[in-house]
């Protein structure tokens, strides 16, 4: 049986590395991007000069050929769903295919905008993207970015990196306000100000105006501002890349539409990563998820499928996590940026304005429901077996060290969660009996010592 | 038609040198060349004189290039531009003072003529702490307990969010600078044998040999005598038993000066280390067999010993001389420090020391250590694995989820500070509960 999966990304990859773990079946990666697997996540750090390309490989090249995984640097210009074949965009030879899996992943999203097509206007999605924004940026001073989400920060440090300014369009009133509640984005808002970032909230892209020799000059914003630059970052999030597949006998919506075991519309084909729309997502999660950890969590799923498996893909408790500038930032769990009426979150800010915890639970129940966590680690394995478990908010705060993951030596701040909780709650108050330890969080986590 | 609003952004422009830096590198220019002129005759005319403006120069130069330039930057900024800079990423510069480094080594070990008025410029210090004129290793553990006190506060200012980074390099300048440096001086001022508390056999390698162990049995006083018990001690319980409750991590990177040079002199360097899974292969072969080497020729010289050479004749004593001249200067020197801008920090550490070897048996054995991965949350970014000193592809188990259990980590706990996700974090537990 040959598997031929179009695209290297993590969730690619992921399956072939399923695959071959379960069979002995031939696997063709192919994609047209590299040659090898990286981390797009880490693109930001070989603009940084942090790492080198290199360095950004999850596996050393010799891992392909042991593990038998063909690869094909190539773009697929063309799938014949009836012959079962690929088609490329070199001329290189049709290639036959037993099973398909696309894993497509996304492309940046751009809504139009007069302009947008001036040379040093770009988003950064692909390595061809970070290439074009190193030509983009050579030797400027000023850029915008547009969009508050998690590519435009990395995007605005980059660019600070080289001591390029940074004016910094978003539309929301807050930072990040589509999935961080008001005082975290707050958080970030001011953070990113501090660093020297011109963040401009409530302010819209109207149009980008043309410098000298066709490059970019200026923007205008919704407040009829001229902003002068020389590049515009666009990261007004993406879509997935379904240009491929958009006029063929694959059913797609925004993205290609998988079922509860990521089969396509067509048999023997798959889709996963962010390039699938899950038809009938878990209560609570969206049909398109673009984030590294969906296409791990699907690889395994579609390699057990294809191999004659009825595996259901169940994305498990919501978890993400990201860097604002030197504010890490970790979430597991529902955290809502607009608190519903039934739910109560403790929030507790330390001094300085950059660390933060908040729960948020039941106000009848007291069933903790999530976690978000700003310049604090906290356990992933600790966090989803209280929310799987449905424990209260008197039984987290008790233990709440034992999901402390920082580590030694550095401060602790249970305590004053617990305390600002009694303050609020004189009726039952709680005590704190569990520090950060490995013991607390075992014992947590399996019972024993509890 | 729409009003021009300039950006109102502060771009700090920091891969360039700022005007503050750069008077600190001139003031540490300025040091080296007052270093230099005493080499050529200044330290043996006027070595006081010599002696403050070395050391005051390149101290305050190098302190203050550590304010400005690590000082300026935020805590997720610090290793910007590592691997495009000239110096710390096998470029120009960086061979430049690969070849430096390595040539003062081999000028120190076996043509240590040219060195003689530096010698001299150490001389009032050396009287002061030992009562006696300095000698070519006076001045060497001088300049390395300088280098480690310096380029520690560097690491500090570096590392300054967090605190175990604080707590544990500040327990490499207390090490290096007391029990390295100015006990084992005050030591010889009181005529007690000169001895190092923080270093022990195999690392020590004679203070387990026949000959040490009979001079210092036989040392007038009797102190001898107890510092051959606490060398027995630490060697064999001492090594073991904190191994075994923190990990390697309590020698190799809060006691050992070795590491101790590694972790601050040479931590602009840590990225180059050789992740691939070939250098693993290798380094397993190297270092034990470094190991392997260095238990054969204590045997062999107390062999020798009992037997009075009837049975082995010098067979023991050129295993020493050999050991001696391979392991102990070409590579712990040459090699282990001068090659710090090419190979990385901890050459020596990983692919030679024989105590590594041993905490790293009984580490990956016998250990509650391991540096736990959580859950899910790795983004396969590779930080980890760029900045792991040891050359330990950190990434390969945080990205499957496996928490990380190998001999050869020395728990220096960078991968946990750069990692841009909070995956990772040193903990001690049950060994079973390692993996
Ligand atoms: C700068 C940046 C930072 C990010 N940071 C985070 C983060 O911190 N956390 C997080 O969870 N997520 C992050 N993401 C998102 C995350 O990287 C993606 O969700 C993930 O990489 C998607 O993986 P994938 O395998 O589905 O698709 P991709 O990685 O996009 O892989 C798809 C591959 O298929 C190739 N391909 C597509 N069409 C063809 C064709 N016709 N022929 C040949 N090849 C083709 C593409 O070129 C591409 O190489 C970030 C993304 C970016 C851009
Ligand atoms: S630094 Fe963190 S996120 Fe990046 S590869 Fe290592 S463990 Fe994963």
């Amino acid at each position: 049986m040959r598997v031929v999966i179009i695209g290297n990304g993590v969730a690619g990859v992921t399956t072939a590395r399923h695959l071959r773990k379960r069979s002995d079946c031939e696997i063709v990666m192919i994609s047209g991007e590299t040659d090898y697997f990286f981390s797009r996540t880490a693109l930001m750090y070989i603009y940084m000069g942090q790492m080198t390309f290199e360095q950004t490989k999850p596996y050393e090249d010799y891992f392909w050929e042991k593990n038998r995984i063909r690869l094909l640097r190539d773009w697929v210009a063309k799938i014949d769903f009836q012959k079962r074949t690929v088609l490329f965009s070199s001329g290189r030879e049709e290639l036959s295919w037993d099973r398909l899996v696309l894993a497509l992943g996304s492309q940046s999203n751009f809504f139009g905008w007069p302009g947008q097509d001036l040379e040093g206007v770009q988003g950064l999605y692909s390595y061809q993207d970070l290439e074009r924004m190193e030509r983009n940026t050579e030797g400027i001073r000023r850029a915008v970015v547009l969009g508050g989400g998690l590519i435009g920060v990395e995007m605005a440090e980059m660019l600070l990196s080289r001591g390029i300014s940074v004016t910094y369009l978003v539309r929301e009133s807050g930072f990040s306000r589509h999935f961080l509640p008001a005082e975290e984005s707050a958080m970030v808002s001011r953070h990113l100000r501090k660093h020297g970032v011109d963040l401009r909230l409530e302010t819209e892209l109207k149009e980008i105006l043309p410098g000298a020799e066709g490059r970019v000059g200026s923007v205008v914003t919704s407040r009829g501002e001229e902003i002068p630059c020389d590049f515009v970052g666009i990261t007004v999030g993406v879509h997935p890349n379904i240009d491929l597949v958009k006029d063929t006998d694959l059913e797609t919506e925004r993205g290609i539409l998988v079922d509860e075991f990521l089969r396509t519309s067509i048999p023997d084909v798959y889709a996963c990563g962010d390039c699938a729309q899950v038809r009938n997502p878990r209560p609570g999660r969206r049909p398109v998820e673009p984030l590294w950890y969906t296409g791990k969590l699907m690889g395994p799923v579609v390699a057990e499928n294809i191999l004659g498996g009825r595996r259901e893909y169940d994305p498990g408790i919501w978890f993400n996590s990201a860097r604002f500038f030197d504010i890490e930032y970790q979430v597991y769990g529902e955290i809502r940026p607009a608190l519903p009426e039934e739910r109560e979150s403790l929030y507790w800010e330390a001094p300085g304005g950059e660390r933060s915890i908040r729960i948020e639970f039941d106000k009848e129940t007291g069933r903790v429901h999530g976690f978000n966590l700003m310049g604090i680690r906290y356990r992933q394995e600790v966090c989803h077996h209280w929310i799987r478990e449905g424990a209260s908010i008197g039984t987290v705060l008790e233990n709440l060290g034992a999901a402390n993951f920082d580590p030694e030596f550095f401060p602790q701040y249970e305590e004053e969660v617990v305390r600002l909780y009694n303050e609020k709650h004189p009726e039952a108050p709680v005590r704190l009996r569990r520090r950060r330890s490995f013991l607390n969080a075992f014992s947590v986590l399996t019972g024993v010592g509890r | 038609m729409s009003a021009v609003h300039e950006s109102l952004s502060l771009a700090r422009p920091h891969p360039d040198l700022s005007g503050f830096e750069k008077i600190g590198w001139a003031v540490l220019a300025c040091g080296v060349a007052a270093l230099i002129v005493a080499a050529f005759g200044w330290g043996s005319s006027n070595p006081k004189a010599a002696l403050l403006t070395v050391f005051g120069l390149t101290g305050a130069g190098g302190l203050w290039v550590a304010v400005a330039r690590n000082g300026s930057r935020t805590p997720a900024s610090q290793n910007t531009g590592m691997m495009k800079h000239p110096a710390t990423s096998r470029g120009i510069i960086g061979w430049v003072l690969g070849v430096v480094l390595t040539a003062f080594y081999i000028v120190l070990y076996w043509f240590p003529a040219p060195l003689e008025n530096l010698v001299r410029m150490v001389d009032p210090l050396s009287r002061f702490l030992r009562g006696t004129d300095a000698d070519r290793w006076f001045l060497y553990g001088t300049l390395y307990t300088f280098g480690v006190s310096v380029m520690g506060i560097r690491a500090i200012i570096k590392y300054r969010h967090s605190r175990y980074q604080i707590v544990r390099t500040a327990s490499i300048i207390f090490f290096q600078s007391v029990f390295a440096f100015t006990l084992p001086a005050l030591l010889r001022l009181f005529n007690q044998p000169e001895y190092y508390f923080s270093y022990f056999w195999p690392l020590k390698y004679q203070y387990l040999f026949p000959t040490e162990v009979d001079h210092l049995w036989n040392y007038p006083g009797g102190i001898g005598v107890a510092f051959v018990v606490y060398g027995l001690f630490a060697s064999f319980i001492l090594v073991p038993v904190l191994t075994y409750f923190f990990g390697k991590r309590w020698y190799c990177s809060w006691v050992c000066g070795c590491g101790g040079l590694a972790n601050t002199v040479g931590d602009p360097w840590r990225q180059l280390s050789d992740k691939r899974l070939k250098a693993w292969k290798f380094e397993r072969w190297s270092i034990h067999s470094v190991l392997v080497f260095i238990v054969v020729t204590t045997a062999l010289l107390w062999i020798d010993s009992w037997s009075r050479g009837a049975f082995l004749g010098r067979a023991s004593y050129y295993f020493a001389r050999t050991y001696g001249f391979l392991v102990g200067a070409v590579w712990s020197g040459v090699v282990g420090v001068g090659f710090y801008p090419l190979m990385g920090t901890r050459v020596w550490c990983r692919f030679g020391c024989p105590q590594a070897a041993i905490l790293g048996i009984l580490q990956k054995y016998f250990s509650r250590f391991r540096i736990t991965v959580n859950g899910d949350q790795c983004i396969s970014c590779g930080n980890c694995s760029t900045y792991c000193e040891m050359g330990i592809d950190v990434k390969w188990y945080a990205q499957r989820g496996q928490n990380v259990v190998r001999a050869s980590c020395v728990g220096c706990g960078i991968c946990s500070t750069v990692c841009p996700r909070g995956v990772l974090n040193l903990e001690t537990g049950p060994v079973g509960t390692r993996r």
